[in-house]
């Protein structure tokens, strides 16, 4: 089926999973509004939010059928677009699944916390199709604002409460920038369309002066939401004293979006202006690389530590972008893919040991872990090791396709930077693992068991299944992100090798 | 997949489920191992819980009574759907091996390897002795290992050894043949040391690993150097090409070939790798049989088979080859002379068979060699699982009255025919027939392979025709040995008087039923089964009863579109070979009786001179002295190993450890590793928590970014 706008229905088709979404989320408050509050209706919604996201799916993967004519749309109806929302609705998805217990245990407001989730999904999800900065910020700031409430949304808990405040904060603060980036663009091009952009930066008549400082700021205000050192200081508090879920999700889904956002606009709106943008990313990257691995190997706390460690693999994959070429985009989206994977099952992990104080989150707590709870010992290792990057996983497959895009622009330093900090990152994962299997629990905590339940239990097994698949068949995945971003007008190999 | 012949036209063959053949162990593995794992959180439980574990305390728990159906069920089906493959093969006249691909395996660039696997006739022989032989093997390990707590654990090893097994003959390409080799030399290791609370026994695994690490370098390098000159690594693509791209007696091609001489040696246990084998003899007995004896060993000379287009271009490795084995069958019977452990002198007899093997393959008799492999995998099976039954009956009696002699020490047996009429039975059988007495199978494929030797020396343009002539006379001594070594066996184990003592003499028994029909099966392979590949020369002389006997050379003829390239080129550079011996002339059939006699007559006088002697047992036993002490002692090779290879390396090691890697690579790391936590400390220490603080920072980062763009 061919897109055609003068016919008013196709509009909702080019949107059907995003408004399938809305309208979930919308009868979602309805339903809960309307039933009494309690562990049933709790696990109702839950289930009915999972429910409505596998429609979108469906949607999505209908969508494939559906061709898109031009590149004039305000949103995007790609193959990278799909492909993105593949990796944001698995997101969104498993963080509803091992949210359910969670959301019962806390007693928190279901129907207010699916329906949020849901709504900054379809930020997210416009966020990563849209074709025009001022779309691109309209689906940042509906993410944005749900996931404030989200971190903020256990009210009894006075570190819930501090961290939403501080993303809001810090949030609004990086958006001014974004905001002001968006304004010079206009300034320097005379449009916010980024194949407009593209146009003018091509045919050399955009404003030298506003163009440089539009991108950096535009950078900054990216920068802040893929957490991006030194923009990344809110991360390691608010990813601590958010609900654990609510961080599971912003760690993969938030940073996804914000990911693919990234890579459109750069990899499209500014391919001419490359000269001007790619060293301030490869400092970025390193720096992020290098602080963020550094600061993770002192973490005592899981949740600082993960969060440490998504802020290195924020610095990988902003390899991706400095590359600027097909297989570095590929990689980025089949990173992003397996990285959502496997942080969200390392987060339930996280859920189901904390209890229901949310007390047990030290690193030393693990230990005897593996051998009291072997299953979970074993596919928590399995999820590390993935994270780590270690042969056999989709984490290191995953890096192995990232390192072969910046190899291939060239970009030796920044690879052996990805390597050594890697390699670096191998400390403070399997220090996890080692504590696990090689500590003995301490006498008052052994024996205790852990109850999984199913929802748990079902993303942990997709989480790992997919994630031992992607690395050991990573070949049709890899295929299918490579058809979705040589859609994009995507950029030639990157024009230079080294740093300034 | 390829079916077109040269020429004629083909029968089109469909394999039938060839890879549900190779799932199907992995599949028994599967369950095996889960029940292993459960029964091992059992007992780890009950342990915790402070006291002992016993399994058969209430009967027999189902973690371990399942693995009798699932361990020999598998290997069932695998070896019916092998037989059903075998028929279709049969019936097509297939001149192209079907090469099944499954998936990509490795896609780098210029190296594609896929999942396949190569169905020929060689591939289905070696199927077909891995799954048959494999299939009484489990059998006879049922009743063998079934009170061992680690029942369950055994049955999964055993399993996943088939498995790649199979997957080591079935694999289309060097690497995945690679895959195969590893797996199985990690599934020995793992049976070796099954009882790996015994130190010495962990340790014979860990040595057995070890040495065939060494020879796993060797086949990486082959790998690594035909990639490099064909940029390709199926076996289809290479041997098509090889003539073209390699000149004969080349220098790569010899490196090559060198290279997998040196892989086989390994997992063979020829000159100078076999040291391990013998150390090997700590798993359990049925384990020595099926991979110690029938296959696993064996895929040296399947590799050197399956490469023979590669070995025919590259006379100098065919003869290295050739005189590894011939060395080695000589070397390994001079040691099995002097032992008086059951399976050590299996053990060095298989060494010694396997030599007999390379002598094939190396003087170019590809189906000699193949064909010799095939009937050893029955008698020496046969011959070990016989041993089992002794093992098993003598560790029976001598557990009854706490006495603590050693089960395996022929010297403290005697007179077993008594108690275990079929095993002895049987155990004869195969006995003459890797003596090589007519008509039994070890008679005809070993004459084949030493008629081959002496036909070779006599070739036109051999290269080292000298050379053939020296292999060929010691193959014909080392025959004599092995006549005498199998009937001292029989005759210390199984005649004379029973040395055991009255008391423990009352619980010796016969082996269940379940542990002699395997016997009986191979027994009759072993008498029969030489008689599929009977040259018409034997055939049509009085060895054949004129013609008379339903003999044939059915093996030769099957084997033919794999090894007929490798003939070729053969004849081209070497010419014909000769139609007599080298020295006094003769024809085939006029040796094969020389040697059928003399063999007959060692073991007769054998039987005549030591039935007749006493022995004394072990405990009374004096250290041999002389020639018979140094041969005892093996020639001292694990001595000399020890102290000019392991004694240095180990040394280095030391110094490695002490000075390098504790002071200075270890010093390097810690205050590398220190340095980085310092600094991560310092850095976490702008994470105040204050939300000003984190703007101010961020404002900051803006500034310096705008900074480098505007300037």
């Amino acid at each position: 089926m061919e897109l055609d706008f003068s016919n008013q229905a196709h509009f909702i088709v080019a949107l059907a999973p995003e408004i399938i979404l809305s309208v979930w989320g919308i009868a979602i408050l309805l339903i809960g509004v309307s039933r009494p509050d309690g562990p049933r209706t709790s696990s109702d919604l839950g289930w009915l939010s999972v429910l409505g996201i596998l429609v979108a799916a469906l949607a999505n993967g209908w969508l494939y059928s559906v061709t898109e004519v031009g590149t004039d749309s305000m949103i995007a109806l790609d193959r990278f677009a799909l492909f993105s929302n593949w990796i944001l609705l698995s997101g969104a998805a498993l963080a509803v699944l091992i949210s359910l217990s969670y959301v019962q245990r806390q007693g928190l407001q279901a129907a207010e916390f699916y329906a949020l989730l849901i709504y900054s999904t379809v930020g997210l999800m416009i966020m990563a199709a849209a074709r025009d900065l001022i779309v691109i910020f309209l689906g940042l700031e509906i993410m944005s604002i749900a996931v404030y409430v989200l971190a903020a949304i256990n009210r009894r808990d006075p570190r819930s409460a501090e961290a939403g405040l501080k993303y809001f904060l810090l949030g609004a603060f990086s958006t001014g920038f974004f905001l002001y980036g968006i304004a010079l663009l206009y300034g320097a091009t005379g449009s916010t369309h980024i194949s407009a952009i593209a146009d003018s930066i091509a045919s050399g008549n955009a404003h030298g002066a506003l163009l440089v400082f539009g991108i950096a700021l535009l950078t900054v205000g990216f920068a802040f939401k893929v957490s991006a050192v030194p923009f990344h200081m809110w991360t390691p508090d608010v990813y601590e004293g958010a609900p654990t879920p609510v961080t599971a999700y912003m760690s993969v889904a938030v940073k996804a979006g914000a990911f693919l956002a990234f890579l459109r606009v750069f990899a499209v709106a500014f391919e001419g202006a490359y000269e001007s943008w790619w060293a301030i990313l490869w400092w970025l990257s390193v720096l992020t690389m290098v602080v963020a691995n550094f600061i993770a190997t002192v973490q005592v706390s899981i949740k600082r530590m993960l969060a440490y460690s998504g802020i290195a693999h924020a610095g990988y994959l902003m390899v991706a972008i400095v590359a600027a070429n097909e297989t570095a985009s590929a990689g980025l989206l089949f990173y992003l893919l397996t990285y959502t994977l496997m942080n969200i099952g390392a987060f339930a992990i996280v859920i189901l040991v904390s209890g229901q104080g949310e007390d047990r989150l030290q690193i030393e707590e693990y230990a005897g872990f593996g051998w009291s709870q072997p299953l979970l010992g074993v596919v928590f290792t399995v999820l590390l090791l993935s994270l780590a990057g270690f042969p056999g996983t989709g984490g290191f497959m995953a890096k192995v396709f990232l390192l072969q895009g910046a190899m291939e622009a060239n970009l030796v330093y920044l690879s052996v930077v990805l390597v050594l900090t890697t390699v670096a990152s191998y400390w403070y994962y399997l220090r996890v693992a080692w504590y696990m299997w090689m500590r003995d629990a301490p006498p008052d905590v052994a024996g205790e068991p852990i109850q999984v339940p199913f929802a748990m239990r079902l993303a942990l097994i997709t989480s790992v299944v997919l994630i031992v698949y992607l690395g050991i068949f990573p070949g049709a995945t890899l295929e299918l992100a490579r058809s979705s971003v040589s859609g994009l007008s995507a950029v030639g190999p990157g024009l230079i090798g080294l740093g300034p | 997949m390829q079916a077109a012949g040269l020429g004629e036209s083909t029968a089109a063959w469909e394999p039938v489920l060839p890879w549900l053949i190779i799932l199907l162990p992995l599949l028994g593995f599967a369950i095996n191992g889960a029940l292993a794992l459960s029964a091992a959180r059992k007992s780890a439980d009950a342990v915790r819980a402070g006291g002992e574990f016993d399994f058969f305390e209430n009967g027999r728990p189902r973690t371990h009574s399942l693995p009798t159906w699932v361990g020999p069920g598998v290997m069932l089906l695998a070896f019916l759907l092998t037989l059903v493959n075998f028929a279709g093969m049969l019936g097509a006249d297939l001149h192209e091996p079907v090469v099944l691909s499954y998936w990509s395996w490795i896609s780098t660039g210029e190296l594609e390897v896929a999942a396949a696997i190569q169905l020929d006739q060689l591939s289905m022989i070696m199927m077909l002795i891995i799954t048959g032989v494999g299939l009484l093997i489990h059998v006879f390990s049922v009743g063998y290992m079934r009170d061992d707590p680690g029942y369950p654990r055994y049955f999964a090893y055993l399993n996943l050894f088939i498995f790649f097994m199979l997957v080591l003959v079935m694999g289309a390409s060097y690497p995945i043949m690679f895959i195969g080799w590893e797996g199985v030399g990690l599934c020995s290791y793992l049976l070796i040391g099954f009882w790996f609370s015994d130190e010495a026994k962990a340790s014979a695994g860990k040595k057995a690993f070890i040495v065939n690490r060494i020879g796993d370098l060797g086949f990486l390098l082959a790998i690594f150097l035909l990639y490099l000159v064909f940029q390709r690594v199926d076996f289809v693509g290479i041997f098509g090409d090889a003539e073209s791209v390699f000149e004969y007696g080349g220098s790569v091609i010899t490196w090559v070939t060198l290279f997998l001489l040196m892989a086989a040696t390994g997992k063979s246990a020829q000159i100078p790798l076999y040291v391990w084998l013998p150390d090997a003899m700590a798993g359990p007995t049925p384990v020595s049989a099926l991979i110690h004896a029938a296959t696993m060993v064996t895929a040296g000379v399947y590799l050197v088979a399956r490469s023979s287009v590669l070995f025919a271009l590259a006379p100098l490795s065919s003869a290295m080859v050739a005189g590894i084995g011939v060395l080695t069958a000589l070397f390994a019977a001079t040691i099995a002379l002097k032992q008086n452990d059951i399976k050590k002198v299996l053990a060095y007899s298989t060494i010694s068979q396997l030599g007999y093997m390379f002598l094939g393959v190396g003087v170019g008799a590809y189906t000699a060699g193949i064909f010799h492999l095939m009937t050893h995998a029955f008698f020496k099976a046969l011959l070990f699982l016989g041993a089992g039954a002794v093992i098993h009956s003598m560790h029976h009696a001598l557990h009854h009255t706490k006495k603590d002699w050693d089960a395996q020490d022929m010297r403290n047996m005697g007179g077993l025919k008594a108690y275990m009429p079929y095993t002895w039975i049987t155990m004869w059988l195969a006995t003459v027939a890797i003596a090589g007495i007519w008509p039994f199978a070890g008679f005809f494929s070993k004459d084949g392979i030493i008629w081959m030797t002496g036909a070779m020396a006599g070739a036109e343009q051999a290269p080292y025709a000298g050379l053939y002539t020296v292999y060929w006379i010691l193959a014909l001594a080392t025959a004599m040995l092995t006549a005498f070594y199998m009937t001292r066996l029989m005759v210390m184990t199984f005649h004379g008087e029973n040395r055991t003592g009255s008391r423990e003499a009352e619980h010796l028994h016969e082996a269940p039923r379940i542990m002699w029909i395997p016997l009986a099966v191979l027994a009759v392979l072993s008498v029969f089964g030489g008689w599929i590949n009977v040259s018409t020369d034997l055939r049509e002389s009085i060895l054949g009863g004129f013609g008379l006997l339903p003999m044939g050379e059915w093996l030769h003829g099957w084997l033919e579109p794999v090894t007929e390239a490798a003939h070729l080129i053969q004849e081209t550079n070497l010419g014909e070979i000769a139609h007599a011996a080298p020295i006094f002339g003769g024809g085939e059939w006029v040796w094969g009786l020389i040697s059928f006699v003399a063999a007959s007559a060692v073991v007769l006088a054998t039987l005549r001179l030591l039935g007749s002697r006493k022995v004394t047992v072990a405990v009374d036993d004096a250290e041999p002295t002389g020639l018979a002490r140094f041969l005892y002692n093996k020639w001292y090779v694990d001595e000399f190993y020890h102290r000019w290879v392991v004694d240095p390396i180990l040394t280095t090691s030391r110094v490695l450890w002490r000075v390098v890697d504790t002071t200075i690579i270890d010093g390097t790391v810690h205050l590398v590793g220190n340095g980085t936590r310092a600094l991560g400390w310092v850095v976490s220490l702008f994470q105040t928590g204050q939300v000003n603080t984190y703007a101010f920072i961020l404002t900051v980062g803006v500034l310096v970014i705008l900074s480098m763009v505007a300037f």
